[in-house]
């Protein structure tokens, strides 16, 4: 039996079934983004404390030039196939998937610097204290303070917080993945190398210092537990890097098939890879908005 | 809506994304003076440039391609 409407718009509709259906199913997935988008706004402003600069800009540039180069090169493997040119095509397409694979190498090394970037909270003040000076000297509690101020954006607030209220930045010497003072305590470890972040404005790392784990209150790797921060950036940064990979897929199919797609029906060949390329724009679209709001603001 | 037409509406965003990075980066250079932020800006308006300069190569190049 022949599918209807596979090439020929169907009278009704005057389109081709394939771009109805993907239209509507456009429809949903903005239906889904929408409403993470609006959970992070919410959640933005109605947030006590919300960090800035927490990523990297250039390399989140770097990112969405290569998802903008993917539309030129997917957009431009469609017309080589409407003028006939599959060599072409095949080159359009190989790049596209090569964008969509560099974008994702690029999320996941910042997915990995993140995950063993740690803050660590103290028990009390005085603790806190204490390590504040062994971090960054005497003047230490000071330069805590001013990275606390400038991540959270607290130059016109009156608002105090005490020293163990705030976080010390830094690695944890080896660079564990997702550690936390929990899994620390169930595996019995006493103490800890720290390697506390430079101090603001400055790139020179100071030394490390050893931190008992008993004088820890909380200790977090930026993952989604760490904070609501974290937590909407990975649910809505992942959730888009799935559908990247889910277009990359269904593009690399639409390769390694062009020969057999392109001797049966080369016009419904023409046809698949316009919709695969209607979805590839709308996830790239997602991220238009999504690194401004994200990396930016 | 074909490809060609949201191709034109993605450009016209990308556009507007560029021009948006180039004046908060400029913005931001005119506080804090350092250059990478100078880079940035001058980086963002250039690549809007360009992409306004590669929409109208896009056009012209599938003209006969319906928006459809």
């Amino acid at each position: 039996m022949e599918i209807p409407y596979t090439v020929k718009p169907r009278p009704d509709t005057g389109l081709y079934n394939a771009k109805l259906g993907i239209w509507l199913f456009l429809a949903s997935e903005v239906m889904l983004f929408g409403g993470l988008f609006s959970a992070y706004i919410l959640l933005r402003v109605g947030a006590d404390l919300w960090p800035h600069g927490m990523l990297s800009i250039p390399i989140g540039t770097f990112n969405t030039f290569v998802l903008i180069a993917s539309s030129v090169t997917v957009v431009m493997s469609w017309a080589s196939l409407k003028l006939g040119k599959l060599a072409s095509f095949k080159l359009y397409m190989t790049l596209t998937i090569a964008c969509a694979f560099g974008f994702l190498g690029v999320k996941s090394y910042e997915y990995y610097v993140k995950f063993t970037h740690y803050d660590v909270w103290f028990k009390d003040d005085a603790t806190a204290q204490k390590y504040f000076t062994a971090a960054y000297g005497e003047k230490g509690e000071a330069d805590v303070r001013k990275h606390f101020v400038e991540r959270f954006h607290l130059h016109n607030t009156k608002a105090t917080y005490d020293p163990h209220e705030i976080q010390l930045a830094g690695h944890i010497q080896g660079n564990p993945l997702f550690a936390s003072h929990k899994t620390l305590a169930k595996a019995k470890t006493e103490k800890i190398m720290f390697e506390p972040d430079p101090k603001f404005g400055s790139h020179d790392h100071p030394k490390a210092i050893e931190i008992p784990v008993s004088d820890v209150k909380r200790l977090s790797a930026y993952v989604p537990a760490h904070s609501t921060y974290f937590a909407i950036y990975f649910t809505i940064t992942a959730l888009h890097g799935l559908h990247v990979l889910g277009g990359a897929l269904v593009l690399g199919y639409f390769l390694v098939t062009a020969d057999k797609w392109w001797k049966k029906a080369p016009e419904q060949f023409a046809n698949r890879i316009e919709v695969g390329g209607l979805f590839w724009h709308f996830v790239d679209l997602v991220w238009i908005f999504l690194f401004p709001i994200i990396y930016l603001l | 809506m074909s490809l060609k037409a949201f191709h034109i509406v993605f450009i016209i965003a990308s556009v507007l994304l560029s021009f948006g990075v180039g004046s908060l980066e400029l913005s931001r250079y005119q506080e804090t003076r350092v250059a990478m932020d100078l880079w940035f800006g001058v980086g963002g308006c250039a690549a809007g440039v360009g992409l306004i300069a590669y929409g109208v190569y896009f056009l012209k190049k599938l003209k006969n391609i319906s928006y459809l």
